[in-house]
């Protein structure tokens, strides 16, 4: 097995040099033993014994109802052990890690996500655990916090630049590179230097590989829309990866626009970046003209990135997917409507592809299928939403 | 011949070794940079490198973050330490390198920005995150230009080392330890053997760089190499003296007269 290094010319490996024989050696390890029946079988089998694989394919019958458009179903990763995606992806990698025989992990995190899901996977394969967070967010996320050091896991504060995910990445590569002899850095999304968005994809593709079996099953036929939101982009990537080859299925990635594009508060790479260099890799980022890299703003800390996927930059490019962007305030709408009409609380992040979801739905007739994907459950963010509306309430009526 | 090839030539034909000198632009301010640059040369510097200050410096560590954080909270631009850097030029021939990450080039243009080095008098470059399987998309730009590349080498290039000096200009700068600048606890345990491979593999002068904190260290690596950068520690003096010329001038002269 041979992965490519690009996507176009997207991805690639802007690292310092003392990284680049431990990202030899990953490719080597990943191309080698991840092909294996006997790492399949292994990966398998926790997906299904531990996460609770396969996630259902639900259709939202009263959601539909109300937008009297294309039937919409929920890939329901919400349901997952831990309550989102990244808990798939986490756990390839730790197979990977104990295969090359590393006893510690380390793991950046926004919201907490992708930090509980390692910290978890570490207590379950019993491994040390740390995880960069950024100042601000372990205020912001102080549950995650405290369910991570519960796991077993240390959280290192973040203190530098903006204290947020983008400086937490930055500080668990330096980390990285200090101690990449006997650590193991499992990244969160499909970002990062070659290979890392190409192992997390492969890792997140059994949320598109079983949509399109379900689907199938279902409807007895592909879905004439799949949409996603995208942070980093691994959810969307995981979904898009095994339909990209089927030309009649439309793919709609929905990044954060904050409180709008125009106000430059957003995480909207497409919408506004360029491209350039980041974390290791070439792709689209928010960036001022010298090329200092912006803070992105949304409410949704998981989709608070500068930045996006390399693979998601070349799909952008080639026009086979298309990029949307869902403010904060129809992220919102959304996260209630769901929570009124189906009894699903969606994480913010998976709010913004509702809201687009139902704007796409609307414009289509009851005879087209839309997938979407809910990545993740809302409890961590009911919190967030409670004080956003309490405010909303107590100060906007005036 | 470019400056940096001239004064390795002259320090070996005087015996002696060279001492680089790190910093970053405009801090603690833009003018300060020009007198420090002066003040290092007095104090017996050989080699000026100078950082441009960018949001997310992944080879640095808390001592050079804090500083470049400094600098662009005060609005430092590109334009003002190119201009910065050919007032200097007219003053002094030492040669200047720029530690620069990648999307700072990337983003002004690459041709601009060499073109730029060229004109503000600038001998070298050093890409922290531009390892040699990115550098072809610098390298057509680079042709009938003077501006050298510098390579690094980290102790975990292992076999890479040989291909990674090929074609290689100015010296070969030797990561002595593992992790970012400034935040070694010790040298690597088989710095030795490294130091010797990389002077196997080359002609280039070599030098050694990341956590040479003081004297000792500069003291303890001569025998080695044919340079010693000193970064972080020059930094935080030039935090802590507030960019004072006089005290930064001492300190370097402290560090060269071994």
């Amino acid at each position: 097995m041979e992965i490519n290094r690009k996507f176009g010319i997207f991805g690639g490996q802007y690292v310092p040099e003392t990284l680049m024989n431990p990202l030899l050696e990953l490719e080597k390890a990943y191309t080698s033993h991840c092909s294996t029946k006997e790492f399949k079988e292994e990966f398998a089998y926790y997906l299904k014994q531990y996460v609770g694989r396969p996630s259902p394919l639900y259709y939202a019958e009263r959601l539909t109802q109300e937008l009297k458009g294309a039937r919409i179903y929920l890939k329901r990763e919400d349901l997952n052990h831990t309550g989102a995606h990244k808990i798939n992806n986490v756990l390839g990698q730790l197979l990977l890690a104990r295969h090359m025989g590393k006893k510690r992990v380390i793991a950046e995190t926004g919201a907490g996500q992708h930090g509980v899901a390692t910290a978890t996977g570490a207590a379950l394969f019993g491994m040390e655990c740390t995880v960069f967070m950024g100042e601000e967010d372990i205020q912001r996320q102080k549950l995650n916090v405290f369910r991570m050091e519960l796991l077993g896991a240390k959280v290192q504060p973040v203190v530098s630049g903006t204290k947020t995910l983008k400086d937490a990445t930055n500080e668990a590569i330096r980390e990285w590179v200090a101690r990449a002899e006997d650590t193991f850095y499992v990244i969160g999304s499909v970002v990062g230097p070659h290979p890392y968005p190409t192992i997390v994809r492969d890792f997140q593709r059994i949320i598109g590989d079983e949509a399109r079996a379900q689907i199938l099953e279902a409807e007895n036929r592909l879905p004439d829309v799949l949409v996603a939101c995208v942070g980093g982009g691994s959810n969307s990537m995981g979904l898009f990866y095994p339909f990209i080859e089927d030309q009649q299925v439309k793919m709609i990635g929905v990044e954060a626009a904050g409180c709008g594009i125009e106000t430059k508060k957003h995480a909207a790479a497409f919408a506004e970046g360029r491209v350039g260099v980041l974390h290791g890799m070439k792709t689209y980022l928010l960036q001022d003209a010298e090329g200092q890299i912006l803070p992105a703003h949304s409410i949704s800390a998981g989709l608070d990135y500068p930045g996006v996927g390399p693979e998601h930059a070349y799909l952008y490019e080639t026009h086979r997917v298309q990029y949307e962007s869902i403010t904060d305030e129809e992220a919102l709408t959304a996260f209630q409507m769901l929570s009124k009409l189906e009894g699903i609380i969606p994480a913010l992040e998976s709010a913004h592809a509702i809201a687009q979801a139902c704007k796409t739905a609307a414009l289509r007739s009851p005879e087209e299928i839309i997938v979407v994907c809910l990545s993740g459950r809302g409890d961590k963010d009911v919190h967030t939403v409670a004080q956003y509306l309490d405010q909303k309430i107590g100060g906007g009526e005036q | 011949m470019n400056r940096i090839d001239k004064q390795f030539q002259l320090l070996k034909e005087n015996n002696q070794k060279a001492l680089i000198t790190f910093m970053v632009a405009g801090h603690p301010s833009i003018e300060a940079t020009e007198a420090l640059i002066y003040a290092k040369e007095r104090g017996g510097a050989h080699i000026i490198e100078i950082g441009i200050p960018y949001s997310d410096p992944l080879a640095d560590g808390p001592v050079i973050q804090k500083a470049a954080q400094q600098a662009l909270d005060k609005g430092i631009r590109l334009g003002d330490i190119f201009a910065c850097m050919e007032r200097v030029r007219r003053k002094t021939q030492i040669p200047l390198i720029f530690l620069v990450y990648y999307n700072t080039i990337f983003a002004y243009g690459i041709k601009r920005f060499i073109t730029a080095c060229q004109e503000a008098g600038i001998d070298g470059l050093i890409i922290p995150d531009l390892p040699m399987e990115e550098k072809e998309e610098l390298n057509p730009f680079l042709h009938g230009t003077d501006i050298a590349i510098i390579p690094l080498v980290a102790p975990t290039s292992k076999e890479r080392v040989k291909a990674l000096l090929q074609g290689g200009r100015g010296f070969v700068y030797c990561i002595s330890s593992l992790g970012v600048t400034g935040m070694r606890q010790e040298f690597h345990a088989e710095l030795d053997s490294f130091l010797s491979s990389v002077r196997e593999a080359t002609a280039l002068p070599i030098a050694v760089g990341f956590g040479i904190s003081g004297k000792e260290d500069v003291k303890k690596m001569q025998p080695y190499v044919d340079g010693v950068i000193v970064g972080s520690a020059i930094v935080r003096q030039i935090e802590e003296s507030g960019g004072n010329p006089i005290e930064i001038e001492a300190f370097v002269r402290m560090l060269s007269d071994i």
